[in-house]
């Protein structure tokens, strides 16, 4: 099989996502070329061809002359599949690409197995091996699926990648930096979470209860601090904090894989949950099967009991 | 302005799932069924823009499903949408992204929508794009996950979310689509005057197959459960459920020593 990996680049870096395509060829046996908009001073440590055009000239994000600049890289390179990270550059890009190329896309994949590309459905809770129908398939790898077994190395093959046609329907005006966090969850040995399954805002009380009583922080996940229940310094997630606590209490929080890429490194995992099938499942020690509301009232008052007697 | 919202209808991603008997897909029977939460964030949005705009601006809510999907049309129509355009499709949740698209497209092509709102991905498949490939084909500029949206003067201006808290800023002219991300807005819920107001208003259905026809690029091979991995699972008197989960986090962790 060949594959045509488009790396990414963002502010004047190589975007670590670009080495778990290179995992994942490795992984797939795939005789591997990448394509990237970038720049010739900073290369992704890459064994192999690198297409590399210039991201000064077309722009970080000019997702119209990317799809053809990724194009007239498969049309040199002749790929079966063509491999992006399931990122924000990643999921932006490839319907583009597959749509000009009359090529199925295969979103999120997590694994290769008989041939077929296997993708999480329903918040991970079932599994679908999947095939294209088409010469040429697009995929999209779940962020943190594939990992390089030691450190990328190697120098490419630098080709210089040019197209006539530079013009783009979206401007990108700016980025705007990330906001320093007022609370650093990272430093915490012990978090306490609430999800969604927590019912409402007054409910918060009683989490942070928990996590005082534990002598931890209070954390959440993404639609609670959407609902302005817990500021968003207190999000664990991709688009918020990671940890990795000696114990970790997630309330009510279903697992979703963004969630899970911020706290699966804790050391103790407990989640208390109504749903036994909860993805939160696969990465909790213990995992508590109780109504939040019915449950981390008595377990406050026996951790304070507990606490008084130490 | 004529604006459209594309939505679908998903289970409740707490239902007890089955796989379906031709180890394809998941059983659609005894399941709760909802608006997928990421369209609930482009509904209010295409609303606020219908707002602004006021009385020249048209909006056109669509899904592709089966007869169950009204429930979530008539919310749509209450949340404050001006018309519902329902393809009637039975298989719709089997079908792949490019078919969905393509029967949108069908349906989009020559009406001269000017700005377009989808969820970035489904919660059920979690593919993310039907939005991209949509406005792909009709040739119009997109940008997806957008957590912040506003239009002046025929420009749309949104920010994007990347990874890391880092956000960008772009902007595009209209005709334009956008796939709205988790946060974008604050969802309203219908009012009781307005989920009356809902029901006069039009409510139009086709066949799918009347609209057009489209073949899959991808085949299922097979659908199943995981593995599963977890560890210790608690369950019962949630008094002794407390004093065990005590007792483990005694024994396995720093706490309470
Ligand atoms: C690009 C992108 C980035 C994202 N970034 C993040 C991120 O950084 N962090 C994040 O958290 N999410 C993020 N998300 C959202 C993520 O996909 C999920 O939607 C989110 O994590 C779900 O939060 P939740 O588990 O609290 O809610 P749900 O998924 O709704 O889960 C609620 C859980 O509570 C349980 N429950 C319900 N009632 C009770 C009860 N009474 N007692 C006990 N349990 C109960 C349910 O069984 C369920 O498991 C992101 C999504 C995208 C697309």
């Amino acid at each position: 099989m060949k594959a045509l990996l488009v790396g990414e680049y963002r502010d004047g870096k190589i975007l670590p996502s670009t080495y778990e395509l290179v995992a994942f060829a490795q992984k797939i046996g795939a005789e591997a070329a990448m394509v990237m908009i970038g720049d010739t001073r900073t290369v992704p440590k890459f064994q192999g061809q690198l297409l590399l055009a210039d991201a000064a000239t077309y722009g970080e994000y000019n997702p119209d002359a990317h799809k053809k600049l990724v194009q007239e890289a498969v049309l040199r390179k002749n790929p079966d599949i063509v491999v992006l990270a399931h990122s924000s550059y990643g999921w932006d890009l490839a319907p583009r690409i597959a749509n000009l190329l009359g090529a199925a896309q295969i979103s999120e994949v997590i694994d290769y197995a008989d041939g077929a590309f296997v993708v999480p459905v329903c918040n991970a809770k079932m599994r679908r091996n999947l095939k294209a129908k088409t010469a040429v398939t697009v995929v999209t790898l779940q962020a943190g699926a594939f990992g390089l077994a030691m450190e990328p190395e190697g120098t490419p093959d630098i080709e210089p990648l040019d197209i006539p046609d530079r013009v783009s329907s979206v401007e990108l005006v700016s980025y705007e930096a990330a906001q320093k966090a007022a609370v650093d969850l990272s430093r915490a040995d012990i978090i306490v979470s609430a999800g969604r399954g927590i019912g409402k805002k007054e409910n918060v009380a009683m989490i942070s209860e928990l996590s005082e009583a534990i002598g931890g922080q209070l954390g959440a996940s993404r639609p609670v601090v959407d609902s302005d229940w817990i500021d968003h310094s207190r999000q664990v997630g991709t688009t918020g904090q990671t940890v990795s606590p000696k114990l970790y209490i997630a309330c009510g929080i279903s697992g979703a894989i963004q969630h899970l890429a911020g706290m699966k490194k804790s050391e103790f995992i407990v989640a208390i949950n109504t749903d036994r099938d909860a993805p939160i499942s696969e990465v909790a020690d213990v995992m508590v099967l109780a109504d939040i509301k019915e449950f981390v009232p008595i377990l406050i008052e026996k951790l304070k009991a507990v606490r008084r007697s130490l | 302005m004529k604006i459209l919202v594309c939505i679908k209808q998903v289970p409740d991603m707490e239902s007890k799932f089955r796989i379906d008997a031709d180890n394809a897909w998941y059983s659609e029977d005894d399941l709760a069924w909802r608006m997928n939460e990421y369209d609930e964030y482009a509904v209010e949005q295409a609303v606020r823009l219908r707002e602004q705009i006021g009385d020249s601006a048209d909006l056109t809510v669509l899904t592709i499903g089966p007869d169950r999907v009204r429930e979530m049309m008539k919310k749509a129509l209450a949340m404050g949408c001006d018309r519902a355009f329902h393809v009637k499709d039975d298989v719709a949740l089997r079908r792949d992204p490019f078919e969905i698209a393509s029967l949108i497209t069908a349906f989009a092509g020559d009406r001269g929508f000017d700005v377009i709102f989808t969820g970035m991905q489904s919660q059920d498949r979690g593919s993310a794009q039907v939005g991209v490939l949509l406005a792909e084909m009709l040739n119009i500029p997109v940008v997806t996950t957008v957590v912040n949206f506003s239009f002046a003067d025929g420009v749309i201006t949104v920010k994007r979310e990347l990874e890391g808290g880092i956000k960008s800023v772009a902007r595009m002219k209209t005709p334009a689509l956008v796939t709205c991300q988790l946060g974008l807005n604050t969802p309203r819920y219908p009012t009781m005057p307005n989920i009356m107001k809902a029901r006069k208003k039009e409510f139009i259905t086709v066949n799918s197959v009347d609209l057009a026809k489209v073949d899959a690029r991808l085949s299922t091979k097979k659908m199943y459960f995981p593995e599963k991995k977890g560890g210790l699972v608690l369950e019962g008197d949630a008094g002794k459920l407390a004093e065990q989960l005590l007792d483990i986090l005694r024994e396995k962790t720093m706490v309470l020593r």
